[in-house]
């Protein structure tokens, strides 16, 4: 996808992806992010959580990838990327990350996004700006 | 007890984090990154790129050694048993690689309080080793049940 060929009103594809089982834990190495209300279930209820639940930086990265991804990859091509957490994201449920084209005068790109599981918003407000990535 | 504002202005780092190529693997494995310049030198070269590139989140590995110090300062106060990660912004400078050396160091940008929330904004300014900018992030925690 050309971003020079995106006007506002457009939609990026949706972005679809289960984290499976065990995704926090790999997630925490990768991340450094062991805090166990990400990974023990067990512990997750005893502090009135209903299950363990994800990182939240992970899903700000699917966020990040469907922007990405409309932009062939090209990891230049995000230049700023801004969210609220809101509400709790779960392991083996489907999350799908929605982009609007908000404006693209100027050569850049700005698309308002939100991420759910079912009806749950666990991302909302996120901002993001794209712009060819050639420096 | 109301939220202590003393610690706003303060700062801390530079720390120092060396990228390492099966670091950047892991990490785009790890959040489904699946672009061959996040795996492979030669595609990543062939884009442009010195070596291997880090997918833009992966500021969250290099900047959290210097972020989460400063989250158990007793100076800032948090009560991490009741803090939540109520926002973030990245904004991205130049690609970061295999190899590359990032300083971050951290500000205490803002303290205030709202209703019974705390809230505490710290920005994370990265630059490479040749001294360019490679992300600045802005994290807003948020801490319950402060009177």
């Amino acid at each position: 996808m050309a971003l020079e060929d995106l006007k506002a009103g457009d939609s990026l594809p949706e972005l679809k992806t289960t984290p499976d089982k065990y995704l926090p834990h790999r997630y925490a190495g990768a991340s450094g992010d062991f805090n166990p209300i990400h990974i023990d279930a067990e512990f997750a209820k005893q502090v009135g959580l209903p299950s363990n639940i994800l990182h939240g930086l992970w899903m700000m990265a699917q966020v990040a990838r469907a922007h990405t991804e409309a932009a062939d990859g090209d990891p230049r091509a995000l230049k700023r990327l801004s969210v609220q957490f809101r509400g709790m994201g779960f392991p083996e449920q489907e999350l799908v990350v929605s982009s609007t084209i908000t404006d693209s005068s100027s050569g850049t790109v700005t698309c308002e996004t939100v991420a759910v599981q079912g009806d749950n918003e666990v991302i909302r407000n996120a901002e993001a700006e794209l712009a060819s990535g050639q420096a | 007890m109301p939220v202590d504002t003393k610690a706003v202005g303060k700062e801390w780092g530079p720390t120092e984090y060396t990228v390492g190529l099966e670091k950047i693997r892991e990490y785009a494995n790890a959040v489904g990154e699946k672009s061959p310049v996040h795996q492979d030198s030669a595609a990543a070269k062939e884009a442009g790129f010195r070596d291997v590139v880090a997918p833009p989140m992966f500021c969250v590995v290099y900047s959290s050694p210097a972020v989460a110090p400063v989250l158990f300062d007793p100076e800032v106060g948090i009560n991490f048993a009741t803090m939540l990660h109520g926002g973030q912004e990245f904004v991205w400078g130049d690609p970061v690689c295999a190899g590359d050396v990032v300083s971050t160091k951290v500000v205490c940008k803002e303290i205030f309080q709202k209703d019974d929330k705390g809230f505490y904004v710290f920005e994370s300014i990265s630059t490479n080793q040749d001294g360019q900018e490679v992300c600045r992030g802005t994290w807003t925690n948020i801490v319950r049940g402060v009177e």
